[in-house]
């Protein structure tokens, strides 16, 4: 009984220290990715991703629903989903990672970030290092982040046929606005 | 026990912050995912699917069904004829589309307008099935004596295409349908005569798949020697085409032909090779800037 006791303080106490985490979630998120490729340009935007950044330890995640992404060309959208991302067995791309620098991202003010962790696009996992900027508001913190995504990386295939309409890399941006969480 | 579950209840809070569970306080409960090709093509094989063309985008379809394969060598086992149809489709949005096409068999033109009423959907909203209507016209302009009127050769199709993909790879639709011809070849027929469609698909690559399609007429409306259509097809999708190499025991490729009047039986051989091949344009503007 007395461990009982001595773990339930223990518990307590990191119950307090939770009280202190900040965590800020998205309430506006913008995707966007840009393949240009010999024949064909194509983008296609996606305003469905989630995310969720806790300012007490600078860790981040974020949730992207594949098949929100929206193209101009529905045909492309289809092929998108259906034949390169998988989107029914691979419904997710995420990124869990953390800011390495060591930020106070309370106190106002424009910071220019590095964030390490994990991409899984297509449900492969790549160790990345993605770079950013954050702009810390009296009420929002607003993250912008450009990188690219070798599709070689994530097995994605691309048939020879199609080649020169699709970019082996693709460029990827962000805009993310965070409030303080609500639940 | 208790105590260990008290245990557990004051650990809770404490992992809720490991980086798993930010994923989850990030996952968003209004998402709804519609799940979208049901069937590669508009056509499952000679019938209408599901699908509708997408907005701004044309199909331009090229179909081929040569004669009976129990033609023998003579005629090359039926290649040495053919019949076509040459279609146009268009997406006026993302689930309405118009069509037409003319057939060389009876020199037949149809004109038709498809709606996706339901799409099949998971999510905050969840729908078993996707649901989409199909009207069509068709007129037989091939000269006949004695020579008949317009209204005679006219021919609507009305029906309700209900398809469920079960999984990635497989998909089954149902298509109750209603023909009127407002003249019968075979003056016994029923003028209004209904069916049901059932076709599937089941994928063998993520770009190929095999499709199969009955339709069935409900007894006592057509005389005895016409047959139930039935076809089986190997889809082949590369980019903006769709290739369709089938076999089916009808040589007409519009509503009436081949659900009123198909002549031709599997089990004499009398199976006709054919192909259908869709080409999808855009008329999307290109986005040359990014955003």
């Amino acid at each position: 009984m007395k461990q009982f006791l001595i773990l339930a303080a223990f518990i307590l106490t990191f119950n307090f220290a939770l009280a202190q985490n900040k965590l800020y979630s998205s309430n506006k998120t913008e995707f966007s990715f840009f393949s240009k490729a010999p024949l064909e340009d194509i983008e296609a935007k996606n305003t469905r991703a989630n995310s969720i950044i806790n300012l007490s330890n600078r860790e981040l995640v974020v949730r992207i629903p594949v098949s929100q992404f929206q193209f101009k060309n529905k045909l492309m959208q289809q092929h998108f989903n259906e034949n390169y991302m998988e989107s029914e067995k691979y419904p997710y791309s995420t990124f869990k990672g953390k800011i390495i620098e060591d930020l106070d991202l309370s106190k106002p003010g424009v910071y220019s970030v590095n964030a390490s962790g994990i991409l899984n696009i297509h449900g492969v996992d790549q160790e990345r290092k993605l770079s950013g900027k954050i702009t810390v508001s009296e009420k929002t913190l607003l993250l912008e982040t450009a990188f690219d995504v070798m599709l070689i990386d994530h097995k994605i295939e691309i048939p020879k046929l199609v080649f020169k309409k699709i970019a082996e890399k693709i460029e990827v941006k962000a805009n993310i606005t965070y409030t303080p969480y609500q639940k | 026990m208790r105590k260990h579950s008290l245990i557990l209840y004051l650990l809770l809070p404490f992992s809720a912050f490991a980086q798993e569970d930010l994923m989850k306080l990030a996952s968003d409960s209004n998402e709804v995912f519609v799940r979208t090709a049901t069937f590669k093509a508009t056509r499952i094989i000679n019938g209408h699917s599901v699908e509708t063309v997408g907005k701004n985008n044309m199909d331009f379809i090229i179909s081929h069904r040569f004669d009976r394969i129990n033609r023998g060598f003579e005629e090359f086992f039926g290649l040495d004829a053919a019949t076509n149809r040459l279609g146009l489709e268009y997406g006026l949005n993302d689930r309405f589309m118009i069509g037409l096409g003319r057939s060389s068999f009876q020199k037949t033109f149809d004109y038709f307008a498809k709606y996706k009423l339901l799409r099949q959907a998971t999510g905050a909203t969840s729908m078993p099935v996707s649901v989409t209507l199909f009207g069509g016209y068709a007129i037989r302009t091939q000269k006949t004596t004695p020579q008949l009127s317009g209204y005679d050769r006219s021919s609507y199709t009305a029906q309700f295409l209900i398809a469920r993909k079960f999984s990635e790879a497989f998909s089954l639709q149902l298509s109750p349908t209603l023909i009127h011809r407002n003249r019968a070849d075979i003056f016994t027929d029923n003028k209004t005569v209904i069916a049901t469609g059932i076709g599937g698909r089941m994928k063998l690559t993520k770009r190929t798949s095999l499709n199969g399609e009955y339709n069935y007429v409900l007894p006592n409306q057509i005389d005895d020697n016409y047959k139930n259509n039935l076809s089986f097809s190997f889809d082949l999708e590369t980019g903006g085409h769709v290739f369709q190499l089938l076999f089916t025991n009808s040589f007409g490729m519009t509503e009436r032909q081949f659900i009123t009047e198909t002549d031709g039986s599997w089990g004499s051989g009398d199976i006709h090779f054919g192909f259908n091949i869709s080409r999808t344009f855009s008329f999307e503007k290109k986005s040359s800037t990014k955003p």
